[in-house]
């Protein structure tokens, strides 16, 4: 595709979340937890309320189209901050230092005074109907010429365990918002902005690591398109993909409007009709279980809602994602019937029904009252009316789906959905501060730096900038550790043991220095670190798994291991002379069950077999 | 600092000589209520005095404080319309804390003028600090046949959590219940699921900022709503709708004064209530201050000070017989209070004070209960 040539424009919001030791807004620790750990729940219902300016945000009044109970899981590391019961604490002083850090790394000015701002999210992802934001700083460069607009700080929503129901342990981390300028034309460079923006972050040392830890927003449009924000991209490799499929997804939206206009579509109805008795015998478990079904004839629209935008989407998918906002599970048309057990009688009846000629499309909708049933078809008919207007392409916030397709959400939010947390008072930012923040050194000139100084070959040294265990690995070698001896653990052995399936996270850097000590010092054979590092990941400490896996073999103990075995095979290592080094290696290491580090071991046999087969004083 | 509202919302905040003022956006103007009357519901009235419930941002201090009238909550809370009809009586936009006795005869006047005026039931928007003072006060000022339902929140009504709705609309629901007495209808749990219907002379703010703050001491609430379905289950002892006839009584004496004993109270500190009419004082236990307190004590109720113990336990009754120093405050003139919460039994006195004049029937009236303040016998389980 010609991404020039439709004029795609593109920029990224990041979201990362610090590793502070408390919250943003009250004094709670940063740790998620097992759901099952909760020990508290509630159940709270959320309303949009005014903005300063006196409106209701688009996107807030898109949520309220239902009433919904969200349900909150509390636990012993939550507090009333998060429950909504008790006013936020001031912003915390950690998370904000993290934050001009980064700020100062992009080279952007701070404001002079700090304003924490509700942005009203009544989604039930924040128990106070708001996530609290505050601008930070903004004019920020890029090396490749990129602009990043802004840097706010933020607190993260709550956990969805399940449809409303909401898990409080994650609400309140700190994050950094970044967001760049609409500066990227292609895919490959969207991505490659997040690649380095994320390598920044990671370059602080200061930010959480692991899945879900970062969250990329990205902003597409083409130049006949519109602006759309898909969030939570959470895979940095789907990025370059997300982008091709929403140009992919406004290219097609605009040829179906011109299909539909060279058809003379229309949409004639304003409302839905009610078609619940059609379907009294019906197989279909959706419909025989519906209070109401709606159905309208879409004129023209044959084939169009059942024609596929982007992999897995069709028009008739967003009409669906529009028509879910009144809480039905989705909507049926006649593209796509008969199928879902409605049987192809039905569809004829309900074409006759509804007076459906060939070339219109019927759409359903099955609610549990008439008021969802007419929200939903309400919603069908705005969506639609877009899918032939001059806009067919609506400014919309959609979520990605697994492959990379996206779904929409609600529409763009507005300035209106910022109202000011009167609860915590404003920071100043003065020089003295701004002055006194320390620019940590980018992870990949430490990379580099790295190559240089310990000979470790180039990509190695840049998986290990990405793996942000490069401060570990820093740290071993001025204690002394053989930075290969480090690399290797890290890069080659952890990674084969996470692919085993051992939960590498839960072994600490401690135990790591310490097993490449006992190493170093000739206490245990590198052979034994899979296994060691396996029993510490299952809970065990290092002492233990070296006792258990590897008990001390001194180099004396070592000598007399191998004389032994050298005189119960006195003929085969007479016939063999030095040659019988090698599968000697093998009896010796068995012995010492990797106790002893090959190097030593081999060592030994060679100054054994020697002066076995020419003993220096015959 | 001026503070900018960007384009994207954001608000920051940059020294005032670096920016030059262009204009002001403005704010859209208030909606208007165009709520249609609907004969077949009962009507309400709405007395507003402000607090959470109707509180929006303040330029000037950039906190949140009271500007909504009551118009502005059914414009808010639109579920209140399929409840009933309402007038709507802004009578004060104030917080709580700014609340005084003679807004208290105020309100006791408005709150009775509309059972007069034939409202089926009267809802009083108040902050929550000092509402159950309020409630406390009607109580004692106003015979009411139908329901005064106090209501405020405890989340301030700009955020979209806020308690308001959730309380207004089980107000709206007790006040056209079978109830006949002043309450105060507030959040039972931290759940958007039931209110509590408290009695106004029982009822207590007991935590600073959750929205199950308001507790029912020393007897159970006297009802509940349900959320949403807005049922109303009312106690057997509940005060029925109509049981009374409509009274009112507004006389107070403010000279009057509650004051906390503490260890090593300085006795100088009764020397500036020299003169009140009234003094309550929280004691502690039981009900006793130290010995040392006793002279100043036994000279103020000389010099016509009328003074009642109550005690800091908040739970419980005071019983000045059992130890020595209870005794002689009993022999230096003072009232026990009973079980009446310290901040009741103030209201009451200046109630008592303003309505009655002869002194020994005004002890005897503040050691008797009127509307429920003081019980004669204490339930086990609370």
């Amino acid at each position: 595709m010609d991404y020039k040539a439709l004029g795609l424009v593109a920029g990224i919001e990041i979201h990362q979340q610090l590793d502070t030791q408390e919250k943003l807004f009250c004094r709670c620790p940063t740790t998620l937890r097992e759901i099952a750990e909760h020990n508290a729940e509630f159940s709270r219902y959320l309303r949009a309320t005014v903005s300063e300016m006196g409106e209701i945000d688009r996107a807030a009044k898109e949520e309220m189209k239902s009433d919904r109970m969200f349900r909150y899981y509390a636990y012993d590391t939550t507090c009333l901050v998060e429950n909504d019961e008790e006013p936020p604490a001031p912003m915390n002083d950690e998370a904000l230092t993290v934050c001009l850090t980064i700020a100062k790394m992009f080279g952007m000015t701070p404001v002079p005074q700090v304003h924490t701002m509700r942005k009203l999210v009544i989604d039930g992802s924040n128990t106070s109907g708001f996530q609290r934001t505050a601008l930070v700083a903004f004019n920020g460069a890029l090396p490749d010429g990129g602009q990043i607009e802004t840097i706010c700080l933020e607190e993260e929503a709550a956990q969805r365990v399940k449809d409303e129901v909401f898990s409080l342990d994650r609400l309140g981390i700190p994050l950094v918002e970044i967001t760049t300028a609409p500066c990227m034309h292609s895919p490959e460079e969207v991505q490659n902005v997040a690649e380095y923006i994320g390598m920044v972050l990671r370059s602080t040392g200061r930010v959480k690591r692991g899945l879900g830890t970062i969250r990329q927003d990205v902003n597409i449009s083409i130049a006949a398109g519109a602006r759309v924000e898909i969030k939570g991209v959470q895979d940095l490799d789907l990025i370059a993909e997300v982008v091709r499929r929403e140009v992919q997804r406004q290219t097609n939206l605009l040829a179906i409007r011109d299909e539909l206009r060279r058809r003379g579509a229309a949409i004639d109805a304003t409302a839905g009709v009610e078609v619940t008795s059609l379907f009294r015998e019906t197989k279909s478990a959706v419909l025989k279980k519906a209070k109401k079904i709606h159905a309208i004839v879409l004129k023209g629209f044959a084939g169009m809602v059942g024609r596929e935008i982007q992999p897995e989407r069709r028009l008739g998918s967003e009409m669906s994602d529009y028509a879910k906002k009144c809480g039905v599970g989705g909507i049926f048309h006649t593209d796509e019937l008969p199928a879902y057990g409605v049987t192809a009688d039905e569809v004829l009846h309900l074409r006759s029904f509804m007076k459906a000629a060939e070339q219109d499309c019927v759409i359903l909708v099955a609610g549990t009252s008439e008021k969802q049933a007419s929200c939903a078809i309400g919603q069908v008919i705005t969506r639609a009316a877009i899918a032939l207007s001059d806009t067919p392409v609506p400014e919309e916030t959609r979520r990605m789906l697994e492959s990379g397709s996206t779904a929409y959400m609600r529409p763009l939010p507005g300035a209106a959905r910022m109202y000011p947390e009167t609860d915590v008072l404003p920071v100043q930012i003065d020089d003295r501060r701004w002055n006194a923040v320390d620019v940590p050194e980018l992870l990949t000139a430490k990379a580099d730096r790295f190559v240089a100084a310990y000979g470790i070959e180039r990509n190695y040294a840049l998986q290990l900038a990405a793996s942000g265990k490069l401060p570990l690995i820093e740290r071993a070698v001025s204690e002394g550790i053989k930075p290969k001896l480090a690399v290797f653990t890290i890069l080659s052995t952890a990674t084969e043991l996470r692919r085993d399936g051992v939960d590498v996270a839960k072994i600490e850097d401690q135990e790591l220095l310490d097993l490449w000590h006992a190493v170093e010092d000739g206490k245990a054979a590198r052979e034994a670190i899979p296994d060691v590092l396996r029993s510490v990941a299952a809970g065990s400490s290092v002492a233990e798994a070296l006792e258990k896996l590897a008990p001390l073999v001194s180099r004396e103990d070592l000598v007399a291991i191998v004389r032994k075995i050298l005189a119960e095979r006195k003929e085969f290592v007479a016939q063999k002379g030095m040659a019988a080094l090698g599968p000697l290696m093998g009896v010796v290491m068995a012995e010492v069950r990797g106790s002893v580090d090959g190097k030593m071991v081999s060592e030994v046999l060679k100054t054994e077999i020697a002066a076995v087969v020419s003993p220096k004083n015959p | 600092m001026a503070v900018i509202k960007l384009g994207s919302g954001y608000n920051i905040g940059i020294p005032p000589g670096v920016c030059t003022f262009i204009e002001r956006p403005v704010q859209a103007p208030a909606k208007s209520s165009d709520i249609p009357h609907n004969p077949n519901l009962p009507s309400l009235s709405i007395v507003s005095t402000g607090g959470t419930i109707a509180s929006r941002i303040d330029y000037r201090t950039g906190s949140v404080t009271s500007q909504f009238n009551a118009s502005d909550i059914l414009v808010a809370i639109p579920e209140l319309a399929s409840v009933a009809n309402y007038r709507t009586i802004p009578l004060a936009t104030i917080l709580s804390e700014n609340m005084t006795p003679a807004i208290w005869q105020q309100l006791a006047r408005a709150v009775y003028d509309e059972i007069r005026g034939g409202a089926a039931g009267i809802i009083v928007t108040h902050g929550t600090d000092t509402m159950a003072y309020s409630a406390a006060a009607l109580s004692f000022m106003i015979d009411t046949p139908v329901p005064v339902v106090f209501v405020g929140s405890q989340r301030s009504a700009d955020r979209p959590s806020s308690d308001n709705a959730m309380n207004a609309i089980c107000a709206a629901a007790a006040a056209t219940s079978d109830l006949g007495e002043v309450a105060v209808v507030m959040h039972a749990t931290t759940s958007d699921d039931t209110c509590a219907i408290h009695r106004g002379t029982r009822v207590r703010k007991m935590h600073t900022s959750r929205r199950d703050a308001f507790r029912s001491l020393g007897i159970p609430p006297v009802g509940s709503v349900e959320y949403p379905s807005r049922k109303v289950t009312l106690a057997p002892d509940a005060v029925r709708r109509g049981a009374r006839t409509p009274a009112l009584h507004e006389h107070l004496d403010p000279d009057c004064a509650l004051i906390q004993f503490y260890p090593g109270m300085s006795p100088r500190i009764l020397e500036a209530y020299e003169g009140y009419h009234g003094l309550v004082i929280a004691g502690t236990g039981l009900g006793h201050t130290s010995t040392e307190l006793i002279p100043p004590l036994k000279r103020l109720v000389a010099n016509g000070t009328m003074i009642v113990m109550t005690s800091q336990c908040m739970n419980g009754r005071v019983c000045d017989r059992v130890y020595d120093t209870g005794r002689d405050l009993l022999d230096a003139g003072l009232i026990e209070g009973g079980d009446m919460l310290p901040e009741v039994a103030l209201v009451k006195l200046m109630w008592v004070l303003g309505n009655e004049k002869d002194r020994s029937k005004a002890a005897a009236m503040m050691a008797r209960d009127l509307k429920g303040e003081c019980t004669r016998r204490t339930p086990h389980g609370l």
